[in-house]
Parts: C-alpha cells; sequence; structure tokens
C-alpha cells in the first residue's frame, strides 16, 4: 500500500484527496461523515461576511446532464454560498478541527471586494485554528452580480488586491480559488501569485444552461417558470479543469505554483491525472454529490495500486506530464500511426465504419460478413473509430516503423521534425 | 467407444472424450475484461446496498465493482478477500440467485441483476492468477489454535487466524484439503482444479499446519483442548439420513455425496453411471448428482421429489438447470420401494407408479455425526467454553459455503478477542 500521505502548502493530510467547498462541507455533521469515509480533507462551504445570512431559492437548484443509463455526467446549481450564520460555521468549523487533527480544514471566504471586509472576516476566523483559507473568486452566479465571487475572478487586479489584503492580515496558507469563466486562465494565476498567493485551486464552475423546459419554455433549475444560468461541474468539466491546470503549471511564471486541482474528479484516475499535470492534491464535489462519500475509498485504493504498480512515491507523480504537454508546432510530424481493429474483439456493430466513412477519410472496408479493416492508404490516423468502439482496446492505433513507408503517403517515415522546420510552413519558405 | 448412453445397466464410458470434457467444463467461464467493464458498468452504487447486506461474508460489492469498473480488478480482489478468504470459490458456488443477486436494484428493476458473481470471480481470478497473497501475518502471537476440518469453514477460520499471529493446526481426516468444495460441489463449478489451487493459495499467509487425523479416532477433542489456548470445529455433515425401505440396501443403490465425492476425484469416463438413474431427494445434493449423472451419460435421469416445487430446497434456478440438462423433475412424490429394476413411488393422493432404475442415488439430507460438544438442536452449539463451532455442523445459517466461511471468520475473530485477552 503506497504512502498516500499528503503536504500541501504545509498543510498535512492523510491523503491528497479532499472535499471542494460546496454542499458536502456545508456543516459539521457533513464532514464529520467525510473524514470518517476517509476523505484526506475539506474545504468548507464558502463563508460571507457578518450579517443576515444570504438566501437560496427554495425551488431546484439543479439541473443535470445524463449519459447512458442516466449516469449523471455534468451537475449545474444555482446554490450560493452558505445560508447559515457565520458564528455556527466558525463553531462548528473550531469543533470539528479540535476532533480531526490529522485532517485538513481549510475555510473558503467569499466577503465583498473592499480591505475592511477581509481584515474583518480573516481576524473572525483565525480563532478556528484552521488549515488555510481559500478564496472564492470564482462562483458565476447569484454572487458575482453582487460584485463579488467570478466578478473579483475575472479582474486580474482585484484578484492580486485581494489576494495581498489576505497576505497582510492572516498568517493562514492562502489558496486562490479561480472562475473558469474567463478567455485564458493565465493572468488570473499570475495576478494571485504576484498578490503572494500559496497556491491556486480550480476550477469553481462554468456558466451554464443544462436544459430548457419545452413546455413551460424556460431554462432548467426553473424557479416559477423563469430559470437563470448556473454553474457547471462534474465529469463533463474535466478536460476543461485538466488543460487550465496544465497551462498554469508550464507557464514560465506560475511554474512552480502549487495546484489544487478540482474539476469531475470522479475516480482514482481522474486524480493522478491532475496530479501528472500539476496538481498537488486534487478536490472532489459532484463525485460526492452522485455517489455519497464511500467513493473515496476507490480513489485511495486505485492511486496507492497505480503508485505501487510504477514503484512511485506521490511526489514522483505531481507535476510529472507537464514537461509532456506542449504548442501544437512542437509535435512530431513524422510520428505515423494507423488504426488496427482486432477482430478477436470486434463485435460487428459497425460504428468504426460509420464515423469513418461519413465524417472521415473513408478508410475502413466493411465485407458482406460485416468484417471491419482499415485501409492503411486511406487511414490519416485520426483515432474517432477508436474513441466511437464500444470495446475498449478492440481498435489501437500502431506506429509505422522509422524506415518503412506510409502507404497513405507514399512517404518514408524519417526523424523526428515538426512545424516549425516544414516545407509548408511559410514561415521556413520566407527564410 | 464400446459403450452408448443407450449401453443398459451401470457401465463406464458412455461418452467421447470429448463430449466428457465439453460436459465437464467450467460452467460459467471467467468474464473477460469487455465482458467485467460492460457488466461493472451497470452498477449503481448504491448506499446501504441490499447486496452487501445479502452476502453472509458482507462483501463491499458496490466497492469492489466501482474498483472493477476503474480499472483496478486487484484493489477489487482485496476488497472481497478482506471480508471473505474464499472469494474464488464462493464467486463460482454461492446460489447468487438467492443472496446477493435476488436483491440487487436492478433485479427489481429491471429483472436483471447486475451479474455480481461473476464480477467477482473476475477480480479474484485476477489476483490470483498473478499469484498474489495480499495479506501478511502479524507477529506471532506465540498462541496455539487446533482447527478440525480443512473446509471452507475450517480453513477460512485458521486463515484469519494465522492472520492475527497465532499458530494453527489443522486436522483432516480425508488425503485431500478442501472439505466439499474438493469432495462435493459439482465438477463444472470448480473446474481446473481450483478447489486445491484456492487452498494453496489461502496457505500461503503462512502459520497453518494441515496433519492427518480423525477427531474421534486419531485424537480426541480433550486432548486437543489440553494441548490448545483453543479449539475449532468445522467438521461438516459427515452423515447420510437412512432410507428406511425395502430394497435401499441394494447394491445398485448408493449415497449421491459418495458417488460426487467418487466423481470429483476420479477419470471422468472411467466412473460407471446407469442408463436409467433416480435420483431420490430435493436439494443442492441432489441436483447435482443428477445432472453430473446425465454429463456423464446416463440415458434417463429422474428426480422425485417428496414435497411441492416451491418446498424444494434447490433454488427455482438450480430446478431450471437441472431440466435444461435434460433431467426430468417429479415433485409430490415419495418412495416406497427399491427393486433390481426399479423405484416405487406414491403421490400423495395414493397413485402409484415405478420407474425404471439401474442405478439409484439417495439424497434425503446429511447429518452431523460424532457430536462432541453441546448442541443447539441438531447441530453444534457456536461456542462452548474454548471450543467453537461452525459451518455445516454449526448452528445457525444455511448450509452454504459462504455461510462456513463467515462463520469460520468470524469464530476466528472471537478466538483471537479472547486470547489477546480483550474478552473472556
Ligand atoms: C453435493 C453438494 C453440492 C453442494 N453445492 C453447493 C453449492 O453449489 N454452493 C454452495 O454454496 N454450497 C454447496 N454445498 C454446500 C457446501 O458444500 C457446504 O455448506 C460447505 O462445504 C460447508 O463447509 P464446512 O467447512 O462446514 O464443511 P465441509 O465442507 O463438509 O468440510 C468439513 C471437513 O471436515 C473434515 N472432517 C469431518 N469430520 C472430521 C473429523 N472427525 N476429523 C477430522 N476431520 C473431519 C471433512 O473431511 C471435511 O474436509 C454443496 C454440498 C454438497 C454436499
Ligand atoms: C451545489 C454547489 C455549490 C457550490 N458551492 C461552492 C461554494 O460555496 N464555494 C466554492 O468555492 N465552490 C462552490 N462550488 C464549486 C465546487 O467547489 C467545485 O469547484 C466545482 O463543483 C467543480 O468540481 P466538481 O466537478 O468535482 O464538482 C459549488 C458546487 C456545487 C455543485
Ligand atoms: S435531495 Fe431531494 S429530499 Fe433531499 S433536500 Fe434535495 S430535494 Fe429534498
Amino acid at each position: 500500500m503506497a504512502n498516500l500521505t499528503s503536504n500541501f502548502i504545509g498543510i498535512k493530510s492523510p491523503n491528497p484527496f479532499w472535499l471542494a467547498s460546496a454542499p458536502p462541507t456545508d456543516k459539521a455533521y457533513n464532514v464529520e461523515r467525510a473524514y470518517e469515509a476517509g476523505w484526506g480533507g475539506v474545504v468548507w462551504k464558502t463563508l460571507g461576511s457578518e450579517g443576515p445570512p444570504i438566501v437560496n431559492v427554495s425551488g431546484p437548484r439543479y439541473g443535470a446532464i445524463w449519459g447512458a443509463d442516466r449516469r449523471l455526467l455534468g451537475l449545474n446549481n444555482i446554490e450560493l454560498i452558505t445560508d447559515r450564520p457565520l458564528q455556527v460555521n466558525l463553531d462548528e468549523i473550531k469543533m470539528v478541527k479540535r476532533k480531526w487533527r490529522d485532517r485538513a480544514l481549510v475555510i473558503s471566504l467569499m466577503v465583498p471586494c473592499d480591505e475592511e471586509s477581509w481584515k474583518d472576516i480573516l481576524a473572525r476566523i483565525e480563532d478556528t485554528e484552521a488549515d488555510g483559507v481559500e478564496l472564492n473568486f470564482g462562483c458565476p452566479h447569484g454572487m458575482a452580480e453582487r460584485g463579488m465571487g467570478s466578478a473579483v475572478g475575472q479582474v486580474p487586479e482585484y484578484i492580486e488586491m485581494v489576494t495581498r489584503w489576505v497576505k497582510q492580515y492572516s498568517r493562514m496558507p492562502c489558496i486562490v480559488k479561480l472562475t473558469p469563466n474567463i478567455t485564458s486562465i493565465l493572468p488570473p494565476a499570475v495576478a494571485a501569485n504576484r498578490g503572494g498567493a500559496d497556491a491556486v485551486s480550480l476550477i469553481n464552475t462554468i456558466k451554464s444552461i443544462t436544459n430548457v423546459d419545452l413546455d413551460a419554455f424556460s431554462p432548467f433549475p426553473m424557479i416559477d417558470g423563469k430559470g437563470s444560468h448556473g454553474g457547471y461541474c462534474g465529469p463533463a468539466v474535466k478536460p476543461i479543469a485538466l488543460n487550465m491546470v496544465a497551462e498554469i503549471a508550464r507557464h514560465r511564471e506560475t511554474r512552480g505554483l502549487p495546484i489544487s486541482g478540482i474539476g469531475g474528479v470522479t475516480t482514482w484516475r481522474d486524480a493522478a491525472e491532475f496530479m501528472a499535470l500539476g496538481a498537488g492534491n486534487v478536490q472532489v464535489c459532484t463525485a460526492a454529490m452522485t455517489y455519497g462519500f464511500k467513493i473515496v475509498q476507490e480513489m485511495i485504493s486505485g492511486l496507492s495500486e497505480y503508485l505501487d504498480a510504477k514503484d512511485m512515491a506521490l511526489s514522483d507523480l505531481i507535476g510529472r506530464a507537464v514537461p509532456n504537454f506542449v504548442e501544437w508546432q512542437d509535435l512530431n510530424l513524422n510520428y505515423v500511426t494507423k488504426a488496427r481493429i482486432d477482430p478477436d474483439l470486434c463485435i460487428s456493430c459497425g460504428r468504426c465504419f460509420a464515423a469513418c466513412e461519413d465524417t472521415s477519410h473513408q478508410a475502413i472496408a466493411m465485407s458482406p460478413d460485416r468484417v471491419f479493416t482499415v485501409k492503411d492508404e486511406e487511414c490519416v490516423a485520426c483515432n474517432l473509430c477508436v474513441d466511437v468502439c464500444p470495446v475498449e482496446q478492440c481498435i489501437t492505433m500502431v506506429e509505422l516503423p522509422k524506415g518503412s513507408v506510409d502507404p497513405r503517403t507514399g512517404r518514408t517515415v524519417g526523424d523526428y521534425a515538426n512545424w516549425t522546420t516544414h516545407p509548408n510552413n511559410p514561415a521556413v519558405a520566407a527564410e | 467407444m464400446t459403450q452408448s448412453p443407450m449401453t443398459p445397466g451401470i457401465a463406464a464410458n458412455r461418452l467421447s472424450q470429448a463430449e466428457m470434457a465439453a460436459n465437464f467444463a467450467d460452467i460459467a467461464p471467467r468474464f473477460d475484461r469487455h465482458e467485467a467493464m460492460v457488466a461493472a458498468d451497470r452498477c449503481y452504487f448504491c448506499h446501504d446496498a441490499p447486496c452487501m447486506t445479502a452476502c453472509p461474508t458482507s462483501i463491499d460489492i458496490p466497492l469492489f465493482i466501482r474498483q472493477i469498473a476503474t480499472g483496478t480488478p486487484e484493489a477489487a480482489a482485496k476488497t472481497i478477500f478482506a471480508q471473505n478468504i474464499m472469494g474464488g470459490m464462493c464467486a463460482r458456488v454461492c446460489p447468487t440467485e438467492t443472496l446477493c443477486e435476488e436483491v440487487c436494484v436492478r433485479e427489481v428493476a429491471e429483472g436483471k441483476p447486475v451479474e455480481i458473481g461473476r464480477l467477482q470471480r473476475f477480480a479474484t481470478d485476477t489476483l490470483m492468477d498473478k499469484g498474489i497473497h495480499p495479506f501478511t501475518r502479524a507477529a506471532p502471537s506465540g498462541k496455539r489454535v487446533a482447527v478440525v476440518g480443512a473446509g471452507p469453514a475450517g480453513l477460512s477460520c485458521a486463515h484469519r487466524l494465522a492472520l492475527h499471529g497465532h499458530e494453527v493446526t489443522v486436522f483432516e481426516r480425508r488425503p485431500k484439503p478442501g472439505g466439499l468444495n474438493e469432495y462435493g460441489i459439482a465438477a463444472y463449478k470448480s473446474a481446473d482444479d481450483f478447489a486445491a489451487r484456492e487452498v494453496d493459495w489461502l496457505l500461503k499467509i503462512g502459520g497453518i499446519t494441515i496433519r492427518p487425523g480423525a477427531l474421534g479416532s486419531d485424537i480426541s477433542l480433550a486432548a486437543l483442548e489440553a494441548d490448545h489456548d483453543a479449539v475449532f470445529l468445522g467438521i461438516g455433515l459427515g452423515g447420510v439420513n437412512a432410507l428406511t425401505i425395502p430394497g435401499a440396501d441394494l447394491p445398485h443403490v448408493r449415497n449421491a455425496v459418495d458417488f460426487i465425492a467418487e466423481l470429483r476425484q476420479c477419470d471422468k469416463s472411467a466412473l460407471p453411471v446407469g442408463r436409467d438413474v433416480v435420483v431420490i431427494g430435493g436439494g443442492m445434493t441432489a441436483v447435482d448428482a443428477a445432472v453430473q449423472s446425465k454429463l456423464l451419460g446416463a440415458q434417463t435421469v429422474t428426480m422425485v421429489y417428496r414435497r411441492t416445487k416451491d418446498k424444494m430446497s434447490a433454488s427455482l434456478y438450480e430446478q431450471d438447470h437441472a431440466t435444461a440438462a435434460g433431467v426430468k423433475i417429479i415433485y409430490g412424490a415419495a418412495p416406497k420401494a427399491i427393486t433390481p429394476a426399479g423405484v416405487e413411488f406414491a403421490y400423495e393422493t395414493g397413485e402409484t407408479f415405478v420407474l425404471p432404475a439401474d442405478q439409484v442415488f439417495k439424497a434425503i439430507g446429511q447429518t452431523l455425526t460424532l457430536p462432541p460438544i453441546a448442541k443447539d438442536g441438531a447441530k453444534l452449539a457456536r461456542r462452548s467454553g474454548k471450543v467453537w463451532a461452525g459451518g455445516d455442523c454449526a448452528a445457525g445459517g444455511e448450509d452454504l459455503t459462504v455461510t462456513a466461511v463467515a462463520q469460520g471468520r468470524d469464530a476466528a475473530e472471537e478466538i483471537n478477542a479472547v486470547l489477546v485477552g480483550a474478552v473472556g
């Protein structure tokens, strides 16, 4: 059993699996049950300023999209930050942290964008003995309209300014949670870094409408005949989150800035992928909301098996794929592969044929008795057939050895060469 | 081939080698990866899952299926073995249709459960084929425990005790360990010598010695108690209920369990079987004797049960399995007399009929022999003083492999608690 102990910006936890700030971490009852189930840490549901608590809708707050067999793939919510009194939360946080010393407990915060508000809230949480703070600059609905959440996260100057205040008025490690509702994740990440953030966490949810009620003609979730945009999360957002994490991990100014990876983490494999692309730990929300706290057991066993099989320590995994995350122009244009269909695994559904014949390169042949074979002289190796095949490993991509001839182009497979030196590149021709 | 299914009397070699091999091949071969993925994908990861409650060993089924789905069958196997060290055999022999799969929410909703048993086999086979034994023994405790009987109950108990660091000696009266896994279970459920391979794998924990010896003749309970800190009895049911009708002792009448034990150990083509076989009884043993007679090449096999279909202890699934194999089942008829040519039965309503029979198997239930400790009803008490009992010989639960494993494990935990002084 691999050692999964995690040290993220000085915050220790028995494993790198934390619950993200959201309903699973809304109160002591949830958090204690999460710890009992094995979660390494939690980021408490975002706290706001002292005063009358915010109010949530009392109709549906979630919309969803599903895959086959009604598997939840994406969730959208219009929930706001905590709607419980500040002092109740603070008392519970203190009690829970005292009881669970070995687990991480970070407090998420969102208060108006002025120095006094931040100074005040930081003073009030000091006494809880929490391990750190996470600044929620990400929530895209409800709070943004009030000048908080993603309204701050979309303006790098604000991010930097608030982060500075937090570092000035608090001794706690500070994680800045970023919104994906921007054109590039780099300016917000750079701003957090300049403001002195100890880490960034991402992503928060993505502005979305999941579906429309075609009888009431309203977006869903529908509140009395009307809907507003919500924040999207769950497995569907993972690719977006992975890319943003990786961009920060390799960017020259933010390289080395610790990252807490969030967005669609559902299995050990998702977590390992985030970590390979630079995340020091991961946070989970939708998967816990879909399957309950127990899923962490699979994450723990899976990551442990993987590290043991690879004979790697957890720290070896973090960032291991970052050097291989390059720009398109750096890809080897002399790397040639061809699709191969394993006749023993093929169940003859013909989906690869439909995909290739109708929408790709007409590179799959179908015999009258439904045997499917790849025509190497047509195959551009796009991988679409692999992706639509219902049987894992049935269609694979086989590399053509160097020196062999690609039947499609008639060219010999050569050494590494990329676009920057390719004769078709106008920039090369100009020289 | 000189013999055929038509050859009268009791004869060997009724089928060709190829037919025989096909008949006794693995009845539900291991899922390949694709099948396992598709099957695992159907699990909903239910909260407080009904399947888990229905499993006598309480395997965390949703967790292990999720571990398969996420590409870690080895982790899935560890989840299984942590609760049930014979998870490999149970995956093959458990009547899942009356246990976990019966209560699967998808069985209730769609009439098609998640195939838990076959997924369990996929996971356990994956780890066992790698030769990995996923547990390590605790430091030696200096305590010695005797286990009598190397069946599922005894071996499960021995493994758990060894895990806790105790020194275990298992006394077994038969030449091979495994109990009914080795001598009872239908051959096609435990193909490729799985029972023996599983025992070898289980013993890798270390700290367990199997010694020949029969309690009652070679060794006495008093001596075991004197030499050990605790004793566990997992002796199964050694006796069979007597059939007291005229002709019951004729040479062509045999105990089904003896026939099955012989079948499990011999070259199947060499095993003689009747042309017209009659099996008396309605349990799993009766089904197995009937089906395997058919597979050996008997021409007609009839199972006769004295009560109604719904009272039969073999599940509906097992009954269907028998009829699909070509066994005819007659319900509500009791045997009256056996002659060299056939068996006479009488329905409850009084009508009688005679079935021709070259061979007759009695499968009317097994009984406890040699009850050396306090009894609880017809069976042994689960504990009396420093002697524990579990499995078929002990009170409580159904007579199933999985129940034996659960009771052996639980007894080991109790013994451990007593030996380390946690409880009295
Ligand atoms: C024909 C048949 C088919 C079955 N099919 C299934 C099935 O498909 N699925 C299922 O779940 N269950 C099945 N069962 C039931 C299952 O096999 C038993 O419930 C299970 O084996 C009980 O385990 P045990 O360890 O209690 O006893 P056993 O398996 O009977 O083991 C007892 C062991 O103790 C030894 N022993 C007995 N007396 C002494 C003594 N005095 N000294 C030393 N050693 C002794 C025996 O030799 C034996 O090795 C079947 C049973 C039979 C008979
Ligand atoms: C109902 C709901 C409420 C949320 N509330 C908060 C919040 O209060 N503060 C916050 O920082 N993020 C909040 N989030 C965002 C999550 O913490 C997380 O960033 C996002 O859901 C992506 O992770 P996931 O794909 O694992 O769900 C919320 C998400 C959901 C679904
Ligand atoms: S999960 Fe269902 S029952 Fe629970 S609060 Fe939400 S709507 Fe109500």
